[in-house]
């Protein structure tokens, strides 16, 4: 287990998630509602990142399939909020390609009827930061 | 002056290996008052206190600084030592040169330097030391028990079988405690009632036992040896003595809406109940909240029908006191209330259930005479689904459940799904588990028997939400060992919820001054070497009420209780230390801070005559500490700002001359 490689740090800082807390009960991985979505899931998160396994994550469409419903993040006794890594992981690599960035100020623009709320939300939570 | 003695202890290498003992006794010899300064392999050996007394002898010695470990593992010893010199054991002082010099430090240099500090610090104090005499104070030859589950009722057996006398004052109608609401029981599966029920009926019988049921704790005074505590004894409206248990009025009641708490609620009682068929004491009492002659003055039916006369309407809450020499919490625990877990459906699902629910549903005595049917619509479920650490193992922050392991529920989950597989085997049981916790005489072995004997599904991965689906219960859950999450119909899903102290510990533990750990389970006095005795002397602990236990170790700890209590019984008198508080009367200026601030109770005011000027008496308000009381905490020689108050042996001076030393 590398704990001193970059990309790690990078993710467990910008989550503000302590991996250590995890008791391995698989809470998140049983609430998650896009489980079925995942290549890896909730609780894998938090294991993977605590392997230091940045890139096998960051390269998974799983990062984009988590709904950032924070059921999650609700549900686990430990308090570790899995979803944080996920959208961490996510933001490591809109960062690394250097586009995609939104402010705020661009999403009024965006607003369509049909669109959810939640939307907008998970919109402000993925590229705001 | 002193003629002080200065012995450093090499404690083989454990200080000698870090500190130049040779340079220390050296250097110290050279201190005034001190006339005879030696280092020796081990002074806590024969020979080392032989040197000692010998050195006390020849050199006419008055006081004496030990150079050693901490005081807490020797101190008696070379007390004793100087004692049997004819010296007084309080000119002794320790020089703690292990856990706070050699053990902490790595170079010899400032380790030695260190240990000469301390020393000089040692001997500074001991210029100031005053013999002192420890007092005796008499002891009231009972016990009083509080909680009459199984721990108290064994703790109070154990105690009445020595010759003592033991009351145990019990806050429901009956003791018991959880263990007579139990079906079977672990590792064994014997019947809780069949082994419970004969130790109840021991306890009533028992001619030095008294038991205060429907009763609480009002206050406690005093301190070990000499407790006064009152006891309220609830209004039962019913006339103990006179009740002979017939249930009469129990049939007869009209009034049969109170929810039976004995059944968990599954079914109702009467306003007037005898909560179970083997109840102890075995009388009838009034819910106040449910009696119609009581709320309204209309009905009067149990008092036409009762061939003793023991219905008493008017019946009153009564205080009594009784003096004790030592007393037991035993207050036990309660589950958690799971309705905080909305996931898992609880109060909204009438088909989730809690362990505890789960043993009255499966109980011969329970709501169903023992068939287990579900509570929604009384079928047979065909799957049952376990749901373990429901609220316990939770990150200390969080708000909804338990940080510790609650360790009772791994063992009862197997007994229960043990218990289903065998009296249904149609059924199909899951049990989802974070890790299986079995230390113990043949735990293991039980849940391994659940498993491969009979049929039990075990899967590592937790539930994550239940739903009600029709008739049925929908439960998402994971399995971390496959990989999947997986949905099961179930039609009952039992959580074993984690379990806390019984919500009124903590006003027993302030009553009692006897401290409490952040979740309230009583602490003990010593986590290994004193685990039965609360930090507060007299006060002892019985139980779940000092941490989570199945019934096996609640009942060898409830035994090593009482011994613990005869112990203190056995004694006629018991030696006070003398290292108390105490004010001087001309500083002190009544201002209650020092009473404020301790936390046993030990200080008290009075108004006292003194000589004004020119011939006139005033009478003054001052502090007094009773000695018997005072544990020697400081607390008050710190709070009062007349430096009126001073512990023995730890005076102001004395503290300041150590300071004074080490600074130098
Ligand atoms: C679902 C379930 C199944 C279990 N199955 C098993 C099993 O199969 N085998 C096993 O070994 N263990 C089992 N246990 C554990 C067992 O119940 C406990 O070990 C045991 O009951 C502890 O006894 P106690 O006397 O410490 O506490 P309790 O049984 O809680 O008794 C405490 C008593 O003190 C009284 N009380 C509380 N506060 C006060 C107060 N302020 N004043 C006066 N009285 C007070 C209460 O009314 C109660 O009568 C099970 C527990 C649960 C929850
Ligand atoms: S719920 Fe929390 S503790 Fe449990 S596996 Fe997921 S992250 Fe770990
Ligand atoms: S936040 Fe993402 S990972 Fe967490 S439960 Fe929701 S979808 Fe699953
Ligand atoms: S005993 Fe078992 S079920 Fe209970 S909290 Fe501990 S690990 Fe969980
Ligand atoms: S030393 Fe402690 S116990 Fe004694 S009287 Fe002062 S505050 Fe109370």
């Amino acid at each position: 287990m590398s704990h001193s490689n970059h990309a790690t740090e990078q993710v467990l800082r910008s989550s503000g998630v302590d991996v250590r807390k995890c008791m391995r009960c698989g809470k998140c991985t049983a609430t998650c509602p896009a489980f079925d979505e995942m290549e890896y899931h909730p609780h894998q998160f938090v294991y993977m990142v605590e392997k230091g396994e940045i890139e096998k994550l960051a390269a998974s469409p799983s990062i984009y399939k988590c709904l950032s419903c924070f059921a999650c993040v609700d549900r686990c006794p430990r308090g570790v909020e899995p979803a944080k890594l996920v959208e961490a992981v996510r933001l490591s690599v809109i960062r690394k390609q250097g586009q995609n960035h939104m402010s705020p100020d661009a999403i009024p623009a965006l607003l369509d009827e049909d669109m959810p709320q939640q939307l907008f939300v998970t919109a402000l939570r993925k590229y705001s930061k | 002056m002193q003629r002080i003695g200065v012995f450093i202890c090499h404690c083989g290498t454990n200080i000698a290996g870090t500190v130049d003992v040779k340079a220390v006794a050296e250097a110290l010899s050279h201190e005034a008052g001190v006339v005879f300064s030696t280092d020796y392999q081990y002074m806590c050996s024969e020979s080392g206190q032989q040197l000692m007394r010998e050195a006390i002898r020849e050199h006419r010695l008055t006081g004496i600084v030990v150079g050693s470990c901490s005081p807490r593992m020797h101190e008696a010893t070379f007390r004793k030592a100087a004692a049997a010199e004819g010296l007084n054991s309080y000119m002794v002082e320790i020089a703690n040169l292990r856990e706070h010099v050699s053990w902490i430090h790595k170079d010899m240099k400032e380790a030695t330097e260190k240990a000469i500090i301390l020393g000089r610090a040692a001997i500074a104090k001991v210029h100031l030391n005053a013999p002192l005499q420890a007092g005796e104070s008499p002891v009231t030859k009972r016990a009083l028990v509080i909680g009459g589950g199984i721990a108290g009722i064994q703790t109070a057996l154990d105690i009445a079988e020595a010759g003592f006398e033991v009351d145990i004052v019990e806050k429901s109608p009956t003791i018991g405690g959880k263990m007579a609401q139990l079906d079977k029981t672990f590792p064994t599966l014997d019947c809780a009632a069949c082994i419970l029920t004969p130790k109840m009926v021991d306890a009533a019988q028992h001619e030095k036992i008294t038991i205060y049921a429907y009763s609480e704790l009002e206050a406690v005074k005093g301190y070990i040896g000499n407790f006064k505590a009152q006891i309220r004894r609830k209004a039962r409206f019913v006339d103990e003595t006179k009740c002979t248990g017939c249930g009469i009025c129990t049939e007869k009641c009209p009034m049969k809406k109170a929810p039976n708490e004995f059944n968990m609620g599954f079914d109702k009682r009467g306003a007037v109940y005898i909560p179970f068929a083997q109840a102890v004491p075995k009388v009838a009492t009034i819910d106040a909240d449910y009696c119609l002659m009581l709320k309204n003055g209309k009905c009067g039916i149990c008092s036409k029908v009762c061939g003793a006369g023991a219905i008493d309407y008017k019946q009153q809450d009564e205080i009594i006191e009784r003096e004790y020499g030592a007393i037991v919490a035993a207050t036990g625990f309660n589950p958690i209330d799971a309705k905080v877990y909305g996931e898992y459906g609880y109060g909204t699902c009438p088909d989730v259930v809690t362990s505890l629910e789960l043993e009255r549903l499966m109980n011969a005595a329970g709501p169903t005479n023992g068939t287990l049917l579900r509570p929604s619509d009384k079928e047979h479920p065909h799957t049952v689904v376990f749901v373990q650490c429901v609220g316990s193992r939770c990150t200390e922050t969080d708000e909804r459940g338990k940080p510790y392991c609650s360790k009772i529920c791994c063992m009862y989950t197997a007994k229960h799904a043990m218990l289903i597989r065998e009296k249904y085997p149609d059924t199909d049981v899951y049990v989802f588990y974070i890790d299986v916790r079995t230390p113990g005489k043949n735990f293991d072995e039980f849940y391994r028997r659940a498993v491969e004997q009979y049929g039990v599904h075990y899967i590592k991965g937790m539930v994550g939400k239940v739903t009600q689906n029709g008739k049925q219960l929908r439960v998402q859950a994971s399995d971390l060992l496959a990989g999947e999450q997986l949905h099961i119909n179930a039609d009952l899903v039992v959580l074993a919820t984690a379990i806390e102290p019984d919500k009124t510990a903590r006003s027993i533990g302030t009553m009692l001054t006897a401290s409490m750990d952040t979740n309230d389970f009583f602490t003990e006095a010593h986590p290994k070497l004193r685990p039965v005795e609360s930090p507060t002397a007299g006060i002892f602990l019985s139980g779940v009420c000092q941490g989570p236990k199945d019934i096996p170790e609640t009942v060898s700890q409830a035994s090593a209780c009482a011994a613990k209590v005869i112990g203190v019984l056995a004694k006629d008198k018991l030696t006070c230390n003398p290292c108390v508080a105490s004010s001087d009367e001309l500083l002190c200026n009544g201002c209650s801070s020092c009473e404020k601030v301790c936390p046993y109770g030990a200080i008290t005011y009075t108004d006292k005559e003194f000589r004004g000027p020119n011939r006139t008496t005033l009478i003054r308000r001052v502090a007094s500490v009773n000695p018997a009381v005072c544990q020697g905490c400081g607390a008050c020689t710190v709070a009062c700002p007349s430096g009126a108050m001073d512990l023995k042996g730890f005076t102001n001076k004395q503290i300041m001359a150590e300071v004074d030393a080490i600074c130098k």
